[in-house]
């Protein structure tokens, strides 16, 4: 028994043989050339070419010849493949395979705890830990069989291997499956250098957010660019170094999701590189901006898992969005093929490798072409790595690295037989490669003579014995060893134990329904071994005999032919639909723009002509066309506005709601992040703020230091993407912040990040501008001047091409901030929070500072002790520009409240009170040209409201942007029905998989988190499946 | 004949010289006569009379409704013609006078002490009746709150006050009126405030926690906890005094309330498991979920104090007004219910708003005014002493500009808290005054 195992496994030995030259070898020489001729085989050369009943030669690793009538070398082992199929084998471009994972460094950043200024990695490489182009992965790299085992096992042979950690990660390394020397295995040693926006286990506090890792990595650019000449101040930098040499090779970035997809992209186009992408799975719900990028992806199959959710308390916290997406994910790759985006497949993503090929199939039933699936797996990864040379598809003079299989390689019950890496035999399902069902003669060599049964053999472990009845007995079939235990006579019926019966005669079936007396004592118990067609071994009996036993194939059944029409196609059943956002309360159906007529309506138009009673207004085009009485339709859509009030949308100037990240708090000075290179136009939010009547809001970087990020004006078009979310020919703005936050007063466990104090804050500012206006000076005299994006947007403040707008409470630290504007001769444009404005409304006025405040709130935190109700008003009194501004998520849907509570305090007027929601933040925020009031020609931005806009009564009904509605009570009640429809569907269906799946088909349900991202400047009420997030804090990896 | 007539512009802010709010003072004692003459009283059980009139007697409303003569005698009389008059709105649960300053200043707060059963903490012995925030919250209309202790799980007995007195027995109304309980959390939070990541989010290590089976446990563990406390009360004498048994007595002589802070559905069935099994009275804080089975809450006798109203629905695919409209579902099941303000940015001031926006959403305004008048004091123990402006009830009172439930027209002109006409002065109004001199603002 040993021995065989030893035979069978001699092929490992063969390994030796392909050491290297260098190497000395201990014993006898032993080379041998390694060649084989696989015959009568179907092959598939690539995913366009296949070749029936052909021969493989290969020799020393390499493909020798192939086609139908290829001569067979003498010296060739042949392998007759009849009836089995011969692939490529496929390559996995997104691996880790033989790197050890990176150890996160105790410490890292701890929102309480004190920051990590610098790189904890010693060396001469540069100044961020979480950039180290300068890793290769070749360096790392080690063979480790058993995960080689397990890539070889879904027929892989060549994998792209790196270093998963980091923002820049280095180089790749191109190694086949192979299990021997490090130096055998490798096919290209830098094949690909790697970036994400992930620091990994960079215990360094910067980045600490999306946008951080953006503007680090457009900082290294030019870092790069700039030290290609040699700066004698950088001295040596081995990370640009590397950077500027990994330049040449394929760009991978790891980006994870659509969104952050086309962040990366974004950044590829401004240096001039095409990145390949390593997307998450939901593309296909933005299959256009993804087909923009005009990239190559590289996609997993990790499909999510269904949920338990027949509890309906728990099936609640799941979202539309969620169970629609464990629906569609599958249909991912399909929906990237049906774009013509090219994309290679990974298994790297998968909880459990071993489901690669049943998640696979679940895409080809989704429309995953075949011919492009082997593509994504061949051909595709080759050819970006550019070995498509050496693997990818079976040519002459290739590495022989293929996979045997008994039938199409993507059916249901094909098996990989073997997969050969470079000229090397892995064997799969050795068992499976000889047809072991079928009908056979198995003859008994008794004591007494030979006996003959008829052995119906299923598969390779379920045999039936036909003698007199159908036995079914214990079957094991391994391709090598049979094993075979039966009793000839069956039990038909329960029968009192006899005392005679021998002991062991309980047989096989399971010990199910007892049988015994007379004849059925006798068991055969037999093992031999198989030569395909033919078996034969030893036995005994249950009386203790020894005996000797032979079957004979009669009749083999052929492999059914699982042709893929064969298989069960999803087209028929229904599907969740996508749409944008891919929320519940998504469009299918964009909403589009319309000429409306509002007539007879009460119109608030915040310009010289007050509020106008029974008047009406045209909205074309996406602009305001007509104010006044009795217009004609003309074609226009037309809103009654009999007992309505018509306003101007509502413009936050303080929100932080569709961003992925909000903070940088990394550093106190980050004016090179920016809050548009992070929109996340799905945010719920923007819908629900809609239905308050916000068109426009202002988003703004946190208040985690003291010059924060740039910030982003948009307008809230539900359903657009990122870069549409924009307002368009606004000018930049950039977030500053004051005070608390930005000496981090609630560092629980100290702060160690300059400033400490108000004095430091102010320091702050001026180091800031004292650089900023050297370093201008310094541009204009030497070009070559290093490119700082950090100084770059302090520049645009000092020309007045970016405008602050400032987080800040106290008046010692807004006289202070004034003083530092005065100079360096720039304004602080607006004072945001600025709830001590009153006290220092006069030195805002002569400064020309406009005011956007909170209307009532007062005393969460110490800096607001002093912080009245009547600072509006006062400040509006005073004469300056006020606006009353949300900061938070759920506020903002009631900003028109907020007017409301200004002439309840202070006894400003009810139309002066809306403009401080409306046409005081347009004129803070520089759009007052565009929106804010309603003029004909300015933006057909409107709200119409069930009562008096400043009254807790009043709903919006209609809020409208560009001409477009996008938020209609009535409609949304329709929305409410689909989404109650499709949840029941879904969990239905979800509910049904959990009984049809088998244990472990659901995991538990998991909330469907939202997120909430804030300032961190005080409390939000949080939902019960809400959560706020801060900066350094990240439910991603 | 010394009949004093008070104008309401005399009354406003007399204050002209600004100091801070320690020259606030509580209002003196008095036990002679009041009238509030011609207002639209809102009585706070659903009763509207216009150009009515609120007599008070030392103390003590005797009279409302129209045709009241006013004795040519040694009366005060308030003229609120043309003004609304209302119950003192209460918030019906609060860290009042225990937070001080939330964010960043430990020393200040006494909220939260240590230990999961701390039946016998009591939130009345920290409250300070000095607190900036009371005075804000009387210009707010807000003339009674319940202070209740937080944390752990059971925190504590909460006191229902009133907001004008010199120290806390000054201000107590009703003395350990509930204890309070968080019931555990069927679901588990992340992210700052959650602690930890649950294990299903990949990349976070550990193992993962049933979090319905942490709950349960716990549950277990507090019915345990009540269940001896009922056999040791029911002996009179004991070697080891237990004063954390003690101090529920009150809860099984229905003497107390049990008040039970959750949100979410499971929470409150096992409240109602709690009534079940030890016949106590409960009240859910929170309820955000409420609305899904208010009929059971109703069948159970279960009142609710809902939080903040303005608030974001709990789940992406909630109808996006759903915490708007939760208090109208409670009304039509007819489950009893107050509204509550938790906020922490504005301190609570905003509960009538709160109220309105149920209007908005369904509510009627009498029915909004109750949620945040009558039934507060329905479900704290004290409407036989306030919550309405009826016959034999304290005079706690408040006259607003217009309809107190919309910002706008909501300006509080007068406030009587036991027939004392209380100052509406307070920092915010101080420095308002302040400043408005600096610019010669009128």
């Amino acid at each position: 028994m040993r021995k065989l195992k030893l035979l069978f496994s001699g092929l490992l030995f063969a390994s030796l043989l392909q050491a290297q030259e260098s190497f000395p070898v201990n014993g006898v020489a032993d080379k041998r050339d390694g060649c084989y001729a696989f015959t009568n085989a179907t092959i598939v050369k690539d995913a366009q070419t296949t070749i029936a009943n052909a021969t493989l030669v290969i020799r020393d690793g390499k493909i020798l010849a192939l086609g139908a009538g290829v001569a067979i070398p003498k010296d060739a082992t042949v392998v007759d493949c009849k009836n089995k199929y011969i692939y490529p084998s496929f390559i996995d471009i997104y691996s880790d395979y033989g790197i050890t994972a990176a150890q996160r460094a105790q410490g890292g950043f701890n929102f309480g705890g004190p920051a990590q200024l610098t790189s904890n990695t010693k060396g001469a490489y540069g100044w961020n830990q979480a950039v180290h182009p300068e890793v290769d992965a070749v360096r790392q790299f080690v063979v480790d069989d058993s995960k080689a085992k397990g890539l070889r096992d879904l027929g892989f042979g060549t994998v792209l291997t790196h270093v998963k950690d980091g923002i820049a990660r280095g180089t790749g390394a191109v190694v086949s499956l192979a299990n021997e020397k490090e130096n055998m295995v490798i096919l290209k040693e830098k094949a690909s250098a790697h970036y994400s926006l992930s620091k990994g286990t960079s215990s360094q506090t910067y980045p600490g957010s999306i946008m951080g890792s953006i503007a680090l990595l457009r900082q290294t650019y030019l870092d790069a660019q700039w030290y290609k000449n040699k700066p004698a101040k950088e001295g040596v930098n081995l990370s640009l170094q590397a950077w500027n040499d990994n330049q040449t090779l394929p760009q991978f970035f790891e980006a994870e999701d659509k969104w952050n997809d086309v962040r990366a992209d974004r950044i590829g186009d401004e240096f001039g590189v095409q990145y390949i992408i390593k997307g998450g799975g939901n593309e296909y719900q933005r299959v256009k901006e993804i087909a923009a990028t005009k990239a190559t992806y590289v996609i997993g199959l990790n499909f999510p898992q269904a949920m338990d959710v027949e509890d309906p308390n728990d099936a609640r916290a799941v979202s539309l969005g969620d169970m629609k997406h464990w629906e569609l994910a599958p249909s991912n790759p399909a929906a990237l093929e049906k774009a013509n985006i090219p994309f290679c497949l990974t298994v790297s993503d998968l909880r459990d490798q071993k489901s690669f090929m049943t998640n696979l199939r679940k895409s080809i039933d989704m429309g995953l072409t075949e011919t492009k699936a082997l593509e994504a797996l061949t051909k595709t990864p080759a050819t970006l790595l550019g070995v498509y040379d050496k693997v990818g598809s079976l040519e002459t003079g290739k590495q022989a690295n293929f996979i045997i299989t008994s039938g199409p390689v993507f059916a249901a019950t094909t098996n990989i037989l073997h997969n050969w890496v470079s000229g090397k035999k892995y064997a799969i399902k050795e068992d499976a490669w000889s047809e072991v069902k079928g009908n056979y003669t198995l003859t008994i060599n008794t004591v007494a003579g030979p006996i003959k049964y008829a052995l119906d053999v299923k598969n390779a472990s379920t045999a039936n014995v036909i003698g007199k009845d159908t036995l079914t007995g214990r079957f094991t079939h391994d391709g090598k060893m049979v094993k075979l235990s039966f009793s000839p006579v069956a039990a038909r019926r329960p029968q009192a134990p006899a005392g005679g019966e021998a002991p062991g005669a309980g047989g096989f079936g399971g010990g199910r329904g007892g049988f015994g007396g007379g004849a059925a004592a006798t068991q055969y118990r037999l093992s031999g071994v198989s030569n395909g067609n033919y078996w034969s071994g030893t036995g005994e009996d249950t009386a203790g005999n020894k005996l000797t036993w032979s079957a004979k194939l009669d009749s083999v059944y052929l492999a059914a032919n699982n042709d893929s029409t064969q298989r069960r196609r999803m087209g028929n059943q229904r599907l969740a639909k996508v749409s944008y956002p891919f929320d519940g309360y998504g469009w299918e159906e964009a909403p589009k723009q319309e000429s409306i007529l509002i007539k007879n309506a009460t119109v608030w138009t915040n310009e010289k002509e007050g509020k106008l009673e029974n008047t009406d207004v045209l909205l074309k085009d996406g602009k305001i066309a007509k104010v006044g009485k009795s217009i004609s339709a003309d074609g226009a859509k037309v809103i009654d506005g009999t007992g309505k009030h018509v306003t101007a949308g509502i413009i936050d100037e303080h929100s932080h709601i569709a961003a992925a990240s909000i903070n940088e708090g990394g550093q106190s000075v980050t004016s090179e992040v920016r809050i548009a290179d992070n929109l996340n136009p799905e945010d719920i939010n923007i819908y629900r703020q809609l239905s308050g009547g916000v068109t426009s809001s202002h988003i703004l970087h946190g208040s985690a230091n003291t010059i924060g990020g740039q910030t982003q004006l948009i307008k809230l078009r539900w359903g657009a993407n990122d870069e549409d979310l924009k307002f368009k020919g606004s000018d930049g703005f950039i977030k500053f912040a004051l005070g608390e936050n930005v000496k981090r007063s609630t560092a629980t466990q100290g702060n160690n990040r300059f400033p400490d104090t108000r004095m430091g804050v102010a320091e702050v500012l001026n180091d800031a501008f004292a650089r900023a206006k050297d370093y201008e000076k310094a541009i204009k005299l030497d070009p070559k001047t290093r490119r700082d994006l950090e100084l770059d947007a302090l520049v645009e403040i000092l020309n007045k091409k970016r405008f602050i707008t400032c987080h800040s409470y106290v008046q010692s630290e807004i006289t202070a901030a004034l003083r530092v504007g005065d100079k360096y001769g720039f304004t602080f444009n607006t004072f945001t929070h600025i709830l001590e404005g009153y006290k220092v409304a006069d030195k805002m006025k002569v400064h020309g500072a406009s005011a956007s405040t909170f209307s009532d709130w007062y005393y969460y935190k110490v800096e607001v002790t002093d912080a009245i109700a009547y600072n509006a008003a006062i400040m509006q009194k005073v004469g300056l520009n006020v606006c009353i501004n949300s900061d938070d998520a759920e506020m903002a849907r009631r900003l028109n409240q907020e007017a409301g509570k200004i002439v309840r305090y202070g006894g400003v007027t009810e139309e002066e009170a809306l403009k401080m929601v409306t046409l005081n933040p347009a004129k803070a925020l520089h759009v007052d040209n565009k929106v804010g009031s309603i003029k004909v020609g300015k933006d057909a931005d409107i709200v119409v409201w069930s009562d008096n806009p400043l009254s807790i009564y009043a709903k919006s009904e209609k809020t409208i942007v560009d001409g477009i509605v996008y938020w209609d009570r009535e409609k949304d009640l329709e929305q409410r029905k689909k989404i109650q429809a499709e949840r029941f569907r879904l969990t239905q269906k979800m509910i049904g998989e959990k009984r049809t799946g088998g244990p472990g088909a659901v995991r538990p349900a998991e909330p469907s988190w939202q997120i909430l991202l804030s300032c961190g400047d005080h409390e939000h009420e949080d939902g019960l499946y809400t959560v706020e997030m801060h900066e350094g804090e990240s439910k991603d990896k | 004949m010394k009949r004093l007539f008070y104008t309401i512009s005399s009354l406003v802010l007399l204050c002209a010289s600004a100091q801070a709010q320690e020259s606030v003072y509580p209002a003196k004692e008095y036990k002679g006569k009041l009238y509030i003459t011609n207002g639209t009283v809102h009585v706070g059980n659903g009763t509207v009379l216009e150009n009515a009139t609120v007599e008070v007697n030392n103390g003590k409303i005797v009279k409302v409704g129209t045709g009241i003569a006013v004795p040519a005698d040694d009366v005060k009389v308030f003229d609120a013609k043309g003004k609304h008059v209302y119950p003192g709105l209460i918030l019906p649960n609060s860290d009042l006078g225990l937070t001080e300053i939330g964010a960043g200043v430990r020393a200040s707060n006494d909220v939260s002490e240590i230990g999961d059963f701390n039946t016998n903490v009591r939130s009345i012995t920290a409250y300070n009746a000095d607190s900036r925030v009371i005075n804000v919250l009387k210009g707010n209309g807000i003339l009674l709150t319940s202070v209740a202790p937080e944390g752990g799980i059971i925190s504590g007995s909460s006191s229902v006050v009133q907001l004008d007195a010199w120290n806390w027995e000054d201000a107590a109304y009703k003395m350990d009126a509930g204890i309070h309980l968080t019931m555990p959390s069927f679901i588990q939070r992340f992210g700052r405030r959650g602690g930890g990541f649950p294990g299903g989010f990949p990349g976070f290590g550990g193992a993962p926690v049933d979090p319905a089976k942490q709950a349960l446990d716990r549950v277990e563990a507090i019915k345990n906890f009540f269940r001896e406390a009922k056999a040791y009360l029911q002996e009179s004498s004991h070697a080891n005094t237990n004063l954390k048994l003690e101090a529920v007595k009150g809860l099984f002589d229905k003497k107390q309330k049990l008040f039970v802070h959750g949100d979410q559905v499971k929470q409150m069935l096992i409240a109602v498991d709690f009534v079940k099994e030890f016949g106590f009275e409960v009240v859910i804080v929170g309820g955000s979920e409420s609305y899904h089975i208010a009929d059971l809450l109703k069948a159970n006798n279960i009142a609710v104090i809902l939080g903040e109203s303005h608030a974001l629905p709990a789940t992406e695919d909630d109808d996006i007004d759903q915490p708007y409209k939760t208090p109208a579902a409670l009304q039509k099941a007819g489950v009893l219910f107050a509204l509550n303000d938790n906020s922490a940015n504005t301190r609570y001031r905003n509960l009538s708003y709160n109220a309105g926006t149920a209007v908005t959403y369904g509510l009627t305004k009498e029915q909004a005014l109750s949620a945040i008048t009558l039934n507060a004091a329905k479900i704290l123990g004290v409407d036989d002493r306030t919550g309405s402006l009826e016959v034999g009830k304290d005079a706690n009172i408040v006259v607003s500009e217009g309809d107190i439930l919309d910002m706008k027209s909501s300006t509080i002109i007068m406030a009587f808290i036991q027939g004392r006409k209380v100052s509406l002065e307070n920092k915010q109004t101080q420095l308002y005054d302040r400043y408005k001199s600096k610019y010669g603002i009128k």
